[in-house]
């Protein structure tokens, strides 16, 4: 079970880890490294994400993280075969809701936040790389430190991440079988209806919260 | 550490209380009884389980998901309050001594399997980390160990047969000590027999050692709870898919070769192959590269190719 609380702890800082700097240039370990350190500093700094304001946690991410994420790649890497199966409106739909889906899990991380710090991994890459994966780990208190690798693919204007493994665990892989399941049970239409109600409850939560 | 071992062993224990005058007199017999509960919960889902979802890694989900209620309940009355008493009473300081004090006994426990897996450096570390923590660290509640630079591992039986290319079997959620696969179920009973904590002669100091530990591991998971909730379409197979996950990173000790399966993949139907010697020495798998060049280890397990048991 503590495996649990290992992903719990990569979250966090999944959540912390993009912030809009100008990224077209940068390298991706430089990108991910820069946008880390910016959005843990204003965690750091902000009491109400702390306490448990999702809310502004959301917001935070929202501005700062999701320009450096492919939801469309995530999409297509949690449903697998049965994305062919969806039509471009069903698609956008599930890349919609699938956002919503993360991004309020990665707020939600977000306000677990008690200063981890992370340590980043030798990089290395070839100049033709366009798809690359940077490591990190996460250092804490009284525990084994963390692993929290990105995937990263060279899009138009600079790097776009499309994974991220916490402990191994992949946070876009890890909703196949799920995904898999809902779509034998009720088709295509089933998994969206699944995820918008999901997503439903959340925002009611949140809210009250 | 043995923290898998550790964090639902209290319902196991409580049965050891009741049934303490008739059968528990060494420290043994309480990791026989756990043990047999653990085997006994392995047969019935064999045998008793059926297909419900046809998903080869989960044969058995019929039973697993009933087992997994019953776990989800049991945390939910009496694990988790207690947990989170503990939380509300006890400064953070000396929640992270308690969770040191558990660690460093495990240490000891980790090194053996380090050296069973023929990581001898690293169980060299273990023992240092053991050493230097029992001493300056005061018992073990402080861990200056990895101040020092010696790092802290993660090992247990399971992932040691793991290691040795055995395959995951069935994923079983297993009453009390929650998922499982085969291999880590039987990794389990020797965790168990194995776990210095539970073989404390001494009854009243070993059951209090076991509740404190269970209480102090899930008091580390509390802040978890809420995001899996948000995160998880259906907790079941989240938590599932999850532990499969990570077995398997660490058995490869975070170095798993990641499975490629774009929307074009197919592996979920795919058939057992043979299997493979689990993760070489060399691991160091990048990505891409090797997509699954040794998953199928048993028929009925795909994804989850080499994972021993996780505590993280």
């Amino acid at each position: 079970m503590k495996w649990l609380f290992g992903m719990l702890a990569g979250l966090v800082v999944a959540a912390g880890a993009w912030a809009d700097t100008p990224a077209e240039g940068l390298a991706p370990d430089a990108l991910i490294k820069n946008v880390t350190e910016e959005v843990l500093e204003i965690v750091r700094k902000d009491k109400d994400i702390q306490s448990g304001n999702t809310k502004k946690a959301i917001d935070l991410v929202e501005a700062k993280v999701l320009p450096h994420f492919n939801f469309t790649r995530m999409t297509q890497l949690a449903m697998a075969r049965d994305w062919r199966q969806s039509t471009p409106a069903q698609q956008k739909t599930l890349v919609d809701e699938f956002r919503t889906l993360l991004v309020r899990t990665y707020s939600k991380a977000l306000t677990e936040y008690k200063n981890q710090t992370i340590e980043y991994k030798p990089f290395k890459m070839q100049p033709t790389d366009t798809d690359v994966k940077v490591r990190t780990d996460i250092k804490q208190p009284g525990g084994k430190p963390i692993q929290l690798d990105y995937y990263l693919e060279k899009q138009n204007p600079g790097w776009k991440v499309y994974d991220i493994e916490v402990g191994g665990i992949s946070l876009v892989t890890n909703y196949r079988e799920s995904f898999a399941q809902e779509v034998r049970n009720g088709g295509i239409d089933g998994l969206i209806k699944s995820l918008q109600s999901k997503n439903k409850s959340g925002e009611a939560t949140s809210v009250k919260k | 550490m043995t923290d898998r071992g550790a964090q639902n062993r209290n319902p196991g224990r409580k049965k050891n209380n009741e049934a303490k005058g008739s059968l528990v007199t060494k420290g043994n017999s309480f990791a026989k009884r756990i043990s047999t509960l653990a085997v006994a919960a392995g047969l019935v889902g064999l045998l008793g389980g059926c297909a419900t979802s046809g998903n080869p890694k989960d044969p058995i989900e019929g039973f697993n998901r009933a087992m997994f209620s019953f776990n989800e309940g049991l945390d939910k009355v009496i694990i988790k309050p207690v947990a989170q008493g503990y939380e509300a009473a006890l400064p953070s300081p000396i929640r992270t001594g308690v969770t040191n004090f558990f660690a460093n006994i495990a240490d000891v426990f980790i090194a053996v399997n380090n050296l069973l897996q023929g990581k001898v450096p690293e169980a060299a570390g273990d023992a240092g980390r053991f050493v230097v923590n029992s001493t300056i660290g005061i018992l073990g509640v402080f861990d200056v160990a990895t101040e020092m630079g010696l790092e802290k591992h993660e090992e247990d039986f399971g992932q040691t047969f793991g290691r040795w290319g055995v395959g995951n079997g069935a994923y079983v959620v297993i009453p009390f000590f929650g998922p499982r696969t085969a291999r880590d179920t039987v990794g389990l009973i020797l965790d168990v027999k194995a776990d210095p904590v539970a073989n404390v002669d001494h009854v009243a100091t070993r059951n209090t050692l076991l509740a404190v530990r269970i209480v102090s591991d899930r008091a580390n998971l509390l802040p978890a709870d809420k995001v899996i909730e948000e995160a998880a379409l259906d907790k079941y197979s989240y938590m599932r898919d999850a532990y499969l996950q990570r077995r398997r990173s660490l058995i490869h000790d975070g170095n798993a070769p990641r499975e490629r399966e774009d929307a074009e993949a197919d592996d979920i139907e795919r058939p057992a192959v043979a299997a493979e010697p689990a993760p070489a020495e060399s691991a160091a798998a990048p990505r891409a590269e090797e997509p699954k060049q040794q998953s199928a280890l048993e028929p009925g397990v795909t994804l989850a190719q080499a994972m021993a048991d996780g505590r993280l």
